[in-house]
C-alpha cells in the first residue's frame, strides 16, 4: 500500500492568525499507481505534498506511508522514512557543487551498503536512463532547464523510492521538454513500481496520471478517474 | 577495514563546497594564515625574548651557580662573600669553581662619545669561565690591566669596534670614565638585560668599579666531577652553606632569570594578548566566511534533508569545512612563520626559532579557531527546513 490518507485537516498559525489549509482530506493511492493533484493556487496542494512526504508533522488526522503511520511520528522516523520517498521540486534545487553524476550519485549514496564505485555505477546508469550519458561530468550551470529538472528525477530515482511526490515539475520548463519529462517520470516510476503523486498546473499533462484528483479550498473536490480514463 | 572505510566513502562535499567558490576561498585562507603569522610572530617574539634573556647564562661553564639571595635578575646583581665559593670546594663532587664578577658599566661608543650600558664579566684570567674554548685562547690578554674582550655582537651603538679592530687599529675608549683598550673579540650575543657585553680581568673589574668589595663575588661557577647528579649536590650545598647564598642549577639558573622577565614585566603578557588578538580575528573571519558559505547553501542542504539525510550528517559536512580551512590555512602560515623568524634574527639578532611546541600550540588555536566556527556557523542549519523548499 502506498499512501492512504484519512481525515486530514492542516492549518498555519496560531492563535487569531490560524489559517486552515486543508480540511478533512481522504486519498489512497496504490504501489505502481500514478495520481496527478491539481487545483487552483493556494488551496493547499504544496501542504498536503509535504505532510505525505514526511517533511512536515501531522495536526489532525491520519496519513499511512508505505506502511507507517505519520500523525505522532517523531523527528528521527519521519528522516528515516524519507529516504524511501524520492522528491523532485518545482525548481531543480541540485547542488550547484556537484557535478550531474555527483547529484545523482548523492541520492544513490543514501542507499545501503553499496560501495562507492557501485553507486556511482548507478548514478551514470540513471542518467543514461533519463538520457544524459553524455553530460555526466557537467555542472547544473552548464545544463538546461529541462536537462537540470531530468537530472533531479534521476537523483529522486537513484535512492530506490518506494514513493515519488513531484511538486509541479514542468513549471521552470517549456511544453515539448515538460511533457518529455512527465512522461519519462512516469515510465521510470512504473518500471520500478513507485507510487507518484505529483502536483501540477500544467493542462498539457493532465492525461499522463492514472488517475486526476481535484483539490478546492483545502478539499478534494471530486475524483475525476473515469474522466480521463 | 580501510577497504571497507574506502568503500564507504562519500562524495567529498565539503571539498567541493569550499573549492568550487575559489575567491571565497582565497579569503578564507588568507584569513586564517594572517591570524596563524601573527600567532606564529607573538609567541615567536615572547619565546625569543625570554630565551635572549639568558644568551649569557647558556654559556657558563657551570654545573652549579652561587648567587646572592638578593639577587633578582642580571641587570641587579647583588654580591656575596667570595669565600663561600671556596667553601663549596669542600664537597667530594666539586671539581672546580671560577669566582665571577658581574656588573653593568657604561661604555662610551668611540665614535659618538654617547655612554650606553654594558654588561661587564670580570674573572681570574686562566679559570674556565664559558664553555666555548674561543675566551681560553684570548684570555692570557687580559692579564695585562686595562685591557677588555669585546662581543662583536654587541648592538651597533656601541661603536663599530669590531670592524675597526680587524683592520688592526689599537681600540680604545671608556669604560666607567676609566681608559680601557679593546683586546680581542667574542662572540656572544645581546641578551634581554644587556644590550652588548665585555669581558675584563677580575683585576681590571675592581678598577672600573672601584665601589664593589675586593672580597666578594656577583657569581660563582660550580663544576662537578662528571658522576655528580647536579640536582643532589646543590641541595647538600645549600644545606652546608650559610643562607647569603643560594645554591642554582645551571637550568635553575636560566629559569631563574626568566621568570624574572615572565613575572616583572609585561612581556608575556603583551605578546599573549597579541596572539590573543590573531586568535580573535581569525575566529571572525572563519565564522563569517563558513556561515555566509551555510546561508548560501541553506537551501541545498534543506534539499538534502528531504531527500533523507539526517541533520548530524550535514552538520559533519560543516564540521569538515571548518577542518579543511584549518589545515589549507595552517600550511601557508607555517611557511611564511619560518620566512619570518629567520628574517627577525639577521635583524634584530634575537633567538626566534621555529619548533616543535609552538608548532603545534599554533596548529591547534587554527583547529579550535576554525572548529569553533563551524560549530557557530552549524547553528545556522537548523534553519533549513525541508518543508519550505517546495
Ligand atoms: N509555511 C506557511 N505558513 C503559513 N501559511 C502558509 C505556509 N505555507 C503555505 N501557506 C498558505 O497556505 C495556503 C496553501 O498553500 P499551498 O502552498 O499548500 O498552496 P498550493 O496549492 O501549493 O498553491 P500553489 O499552486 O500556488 O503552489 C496558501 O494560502 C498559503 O499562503
Ligand atoms: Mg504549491
Amino acid at each position: 500500500m502506498g499512501i492512504v490518507v484519512q481525515g486530514l485537516c492542516h492549518s498555519y498559525g496560531k492563535g487569531a492568525m490560524t489559517r486552515q489549509v486543508l480540511q478533512d482530506v481522504n486519498l489512497q493511492i496504490d504501489r505502481g499507481e500514478v495520481v496527478l493533484l491539481t487545483g487552483p493556487s493556494g488551496c493547499g496542494k504544496t501542504t498536503l505534498l509535504t505532510l505525505v512526504g514526511a517533511l512536515r508533522q501531522v495536526q489532525h488526522g491520519s496519513v499511512r506511508v508505505l506502511g507507517q503511520e505519520l500523525a505522532g511520528a517523531g523527528r528521527a522516523s519521519r528522516q528515516r522514512l524519507r529516504r524511501r520517498i524520492g522528491m523532485i521540486f518545482q525548481g531543480h534545487n541540485l547542488l550547484r557543487c556537484l557535478s550531474a553524476e555527483q547529484n545523482v550519485q548523492m541520492g544513490a549514496d543514501l542507499l545501503p551498503g553499496l560501495g562507492y564505485r557501485a553507486r556511482r555505477d548507478l548514478a551514470r546508469e540513471w542518467l543514461r536512463a533519463v538520457g544524459l550519458g553524455d553530460h555526466l561530468a557537467k555542472l547544473p550551470h552548464d545544463l538546461s532547464g529541462g536537462q537540470k529538472q531530468r537530472v533531479a528525477i534521476a537523483r529522486a530515482l537513484a535512492a530506490e523510492p518506494q514513493l515519488l511526490l513531484a511538486d509541479e515539475p514542468t513549471a521552470a520548463l517549456d511544453s515539448r521538454s515538460g511533457r518529455d519529462v512527465v512522461e519519462l517520470l512516469r515510465g521510470l516510476a512504473r518500471e520500478q513500481g513507485c507510487a507518484v503523486l505529483m502536483v501540477t498546473h500544467d493542462p498539457r499533462i493532465l492525461d499522463v496520471g492514472d488517475r486526476l484528483v481535484r483539490m478546492e479550498d483545502g478539499r478534494l473536490v471530486r475524483s475525476v478517474a473515469e474522466a480521463v480514463g | 577495514m580501510a577497504w571497507r572505510i574506502w568503500q564507504g566513502r562519500r562524495i567529498p562535499l565539503a571539498w567541493l563546497m569550499l573549492t568550487r567558490q575559489p575567491v571565497r576561498l582565497a579569503v578564507a585562507l588568507a584569513g586564517i594564515a594572517f591570524a596563524g603569522i601573527l600567532m606564529f610572530m607573538q609567541l615567536g617574539f615572547r619565546d625569543g625574548l625570554f630565551d635572549a634573556s639568558v644568551t649569557i647564562h647558556r654559556q657558563f661553564d657551570a654545573d652549579l651557580v652561587l648567587m646572592s639571595p638578593r639577587t633578582m635578575s642580571s641587570i641587579g646583581m647583588a654580591s656575596f662573600p667570595r669565600r663561600r665559593l671556596v667553601q663549596t670546594m669542600a664537597d667530594p663532587a666539586v671539581r672546580g669553581i671560577t669566582p665571577v664578577n658581574w656588573s653593568l658599566l657604561l661604555w662610551r661608543n668611540p665614535d659618538t662619545r654617547i655612554n650606553r650600558s654594558i654588561l661587564t664579566l670580570g674573572f681570574e684570567p686562566g679559570d674556565p669561565l664559558f664553555l666555548d674554548p674561543a675566551l681560553a685562547r684570548q684570555a692570557e690578554a687580559l692579564t695585562q690591566r686595562g685591557r677588555v674582550l669585546f662581543d662583536e655582537r654587541s648592538r651597533p651603538e656601541f661603536g663599530s669596534i669590531a670592524d675597526q679592530f680587524r683592520t688592526g687599529e689599537v681600540v680604545e675608549t671608556e669604560v666607567a670614565g676609566k681608559r680601557v683598550r679593546v683586546a680581542g673579540l667574542l662572540n656572544l650575543g645581546p641578551s634581554f638585560g644587556a644590550d652588548g657585553n665585555m669581558i675584563t680581568s677580575r683585576e681590571t673589574f675592581l678598577d672600573l668599579a672601584p665601589t664593589s668589595p675586593p672580597g666578594s663575588i656577583e657569581l660563582g661557577l660550580i663544576r662537578l666531577v662528571p658522576a655528580a647528579d647536579s640536582e643532589i649536590v646543590a641541595q647538600r650545598l645549600q644545606r652546608l652553606l650559610p643562607p647569603d647564598v643560594t645554591v642554582f642549577t645551571k637550568a635553575g639558573f636560566e629559569e631563574f632569570e626568566k621568570t624574572y622577565w615572565r613575572t616583572s614585566t609585561a612581556i608575556g603578557f603583551i605578546f599573549t594578548l597579541g596572539a590573543a588578538m590573531g586568535f580573535i580575528v581569525g575566529c571572525v573571519i572563519v565564522y563569517q566566511i563558513l556561515s555566509s558559505d551555510v546561508s548560501d547553501h541553506l537551501p541545498e542542504y534543506a534539499t538534502l534533508m528531504a531527500m533523507g539525510y539526517p541533520l548530524p550528517s550535514l552538520l559533519r559536512v560543516v564540521g569538515r569545512e571548518g577542518l579543511l580551512l584549518a589545515v589549507l590555512g595552517y600550511l601557508p602560515a607555517y611557511a611564511a612563520g619560518l620566512g619570518l623568524y629567520a628574517l627577525v634574527r639577521s635583524g634584530t639578532n634575537l633567538p626566534v626559532y621555529m619548533n616543535t611546541d609552538r608548532a603545534l600550540v599554533v596548529l591547534v588555536m587554527i583547529l579550535v579557531m576554525c572548529l569553533a566556527s563551524s560549530a557557530l556557523a552549524m547553528r545556522r542549519l537548523a534553519d533549513a527546513d525541508p518543508a519550505e523548499i517546495f
